[in-house]
């Protein structure tokens, strides 16, 4: 008898790329990093996020949005002229893509914030949270319309398809960052569509990410409390918004926002000496509910910077190398290896220990 | 997606493989074998998986140049490999015989289900390394690692040999935390070292000295592996050891009991 049995076996992959004296780095590079990684998916999603992609609009906020139809267009563009000053908007550049047979409407909007918006009447907020409050509001509200990327001078490009695909069909080669993140999706436990693709964004904050989030229904209960709405049909969402409450809006230390994501285990708090155990017993108490349960490996992109951390036993693969001024996280070494072959130095990063990389002061 | 260049030189087949996608490179080395091939050189790989999965003969040799991707050598029934760089995760998954080298470092959860064969890194390796390992009567698969390990070293191993001898390049711990978590058969022999730590022991294990029993298998085990990445055994071999060993077969015999 002969039988043949074939069976995807795979997780998502995760590349990242960083510059830290900001000298720009080509979209192609990006794609043949996770383009290494092609059996990580399976063809259901594939993204990336560009930082440093608009300096000529660098103080403009970029929102690329995706339409269904052409009415939840107008519904948004009717919404988006009531609040915000429109500088510049047009179809995201794409290519017909034998592999990408058929994706939404793609159009990118380059604003302002209206200084007499007519919501300030009610809700005297600031710009961010004007920002945070249109997210939410377009992609709960406005049937058929997401806003997937909402920072300055930086941009996602994501969608069903391998992310080689995706990165050709919105013709990467034509982008030049100095912080890159790459998504390869295999989805388990939600659908693959356009909106579940990786990277999530919320303002700067871009998150890529290999595994489950199991604490998805707590942390979207917690996050509803601050206003954050989750409508992507993904855990990985919570990531987004979860950034964004505990840096931005609570301003906490980089270090401790990552330990209330990747909390520390009660039987280690208690070795450690007082004042320490007061702070990670008072992170854990306070954020017990942004903590992340299940096994990740998770790529930050922000506007100063990139982040690599996994779970605390580490269930998913991260590799990290530097050469010279460049620095990769990677899911596979080998990865890493096909855009430099030869780093200075390649290490694994310890389970819940984040590896932080910095870019360089910006010099006027 | 370039198609694999086979060249024969003498008995060696030299395969280049940059850019070839891993079932074209696995197919050629299958074919290669079939045509009576032995000694094989892979030139420029990179992240290419499944290599030497399932091959079965103990007089096939694989040299790899360049880092192979994951699930190297699982199933496999009797060659040899050598990675001259370092290496990913999963090698030597649920392998059966024969023998996988690595000059350099390795990744997470390596060996596995493994059940014969020896696998040697020279480098560090990742975590849970030698995940349930199982032996029956000879047949016993041996993990060596030179450097140090990451945590759950030696999870639910049912059976096996594995050896640290911790060998640091920097300020770090030579053994991750919960290392033996859910052993219940085999051994770890580890280089002495303070990070050996009682609050980091899985609850199922304990510390004990080596007996004569121990050293036979250490001399014979680590002269073969000082030869492999011609390191001076003596010096290797005089180092303290100690023995990691369940302190029951059952350890959840009555979990389900009561």
């Amino acid at each position: 008898m002969s039988w043949r049995y074939e069976k995807d076996i795979s997780g998502c992959g995760l590349a990242g790329i960083i510059n830290t004296r900001r000298e720009l780095i080509n979209g192609k590079v990006i794609m043949k990093s996770i383009a290494l990684q092609h059996d990580r998916g399976n063809g259901l999603g594939g993204g990336f996020a560009a930082y440093g992609i608009y300096p000529d609009y660098k103080d403009h906020y970029a929102f690329h949005v995706m339409f269904e139809h052409e009415k939840c267009r107008h519904e948004f563009e009717h919404y988006l002229k009531i609040n915000y000053q429109i500088d510049r908007e047009e179809l995201i550049p794409t290519r017909t893509h034998p592999k990408v047979p058929t994706h939404p409407i793609l159009w990118r909007y380059f604003v302002t914030i209206k200084p007499d918006r007519p919501d300030l009447k009610e809700d005297e907020i600031g710009d961010q949270d004007f920002i945070v409050k249109t997210v939410m509001h377009v992609n709960l509200n406005i049937d058929g319309a997401y806003v997937f990327s909402s920072g300055k001078n930086m941009g996602v490009f994501k969608g069903v398809g391998y992310p080689e695909d995706i990165g050709e069909f919105f013709c990467l080669e034509n982008y030049d960052a100095y912080i890159w993140t790459a998504h390869n999706r295999f989805p388990t436990n939600t659908p693959g569509w356009w909106g579940g693709a990786h990277p999530f964004a919320l303002l700067e904050w871009t998150i890529v990410h290999n595994g489950e989030i199991s604490s998805y229904g707590i942390n979207k209960r917690y996050l509803e409390m601050f206003h954050y709405t989750c409508s992507l049909m993904t855990d990985t969402e919570v990531v987004a918004y979860l950034l964004d409450l505990l840096l931005r809006k609570h301003n906490l230390p980089r270090e401790l926002a990552l330990k209330a994501l990747s909390a520390s285990f009660w039987k280690d708090i208690d070795k450690m000496d007082k004042r320490e155990r007061t702070m990670f017993t008072a992170i854990r108490q306070v954020y017990g509910s942004a903590a992340l349960n299940g096994p990740f490996a998770i790529l930050i992109g922000h506007n100063n910077g990139l982040i690599g951390i996994n779970d605390r036993i580490k269930l998913r693969p991260l590799v990290a190398a530097r050469k010279q001024d460049t620095y990769y996280l990677a899911s596979e070494e080998s990865s890493i290896r096909e855009v430099c072959p030869e780093p200075e130095r390649i290490w694994h990063p310890k389970a819940g220990e984040p590896v932080i990389i910095d870019l360089e002061k910006e010099v006027k | 997606m370039p198609a694999s260049k086979t060249k024969k030189t003498g008995k060696t087949i030299t395969i280049d493989a940059k850019g070839v996608y891993y079932r074209e490179l696995n197919h050629s080395i299958r074919t290669a074998l079939k045509a009576g091939g032995k000694e094989f050189h892979l030139k420029n790989i990179n992240g290419q998986r499944y290599i030497g999965d399932g091959l079965v003969g103990r007089d096939v040799r694989i040299t790899i140049d360049g880092v192979p991707g994951n699930d190297l050598g699982a199933f496999m029934d009797g060659p040899t490999i050598v990675v001259n760089s370092n290496a990913q995760d999963g090698i030597s998954n649920t392998m059966n015989d024969g023998k996988i080298i690595i000059h350099g470092d390795a990744g997470d959860v390596l060996g596995y289900g493994m059940r014969g064969g020896k696998l040697f890194v020279r480098g560090d390796v990742g975590y849970r390394v030698g995940i349930h390992m199982k032996e029956f009567k000879a047949k016993i698969p041996v993990i060596i690692a030179g450097g140090v390990a990451g945590d759950f070293l030696g999870e639910y191993m049912a059976g096996g040999i594995l050896i640290l001898l911790g060998e640091k390049k920097k300020n770090e711990m030579m053994v991750g935390d919960y290392l033996g978590t859910g052993m219940h058969g085999g051994v770890i022999y580890l280089k002495y070292s303070d990070d050996i730590k009682e609050d980091r022991l899985g609850k199922e294990v304990a510390v004990m000295e080596l007996d004569d029993a121990d050293n036979k298998v250490l001399d014979k085990l680590l002269k073969e592996y000082c030869q492999d990445f011609r390191m001076d055994y003596d010096k290797t071999r005089q180092q303290r050891f100690v023995k990691l060993k369940p302190v029951s077969h059952r350890p959840y015999g009555k979990l389900y009991a009561y």
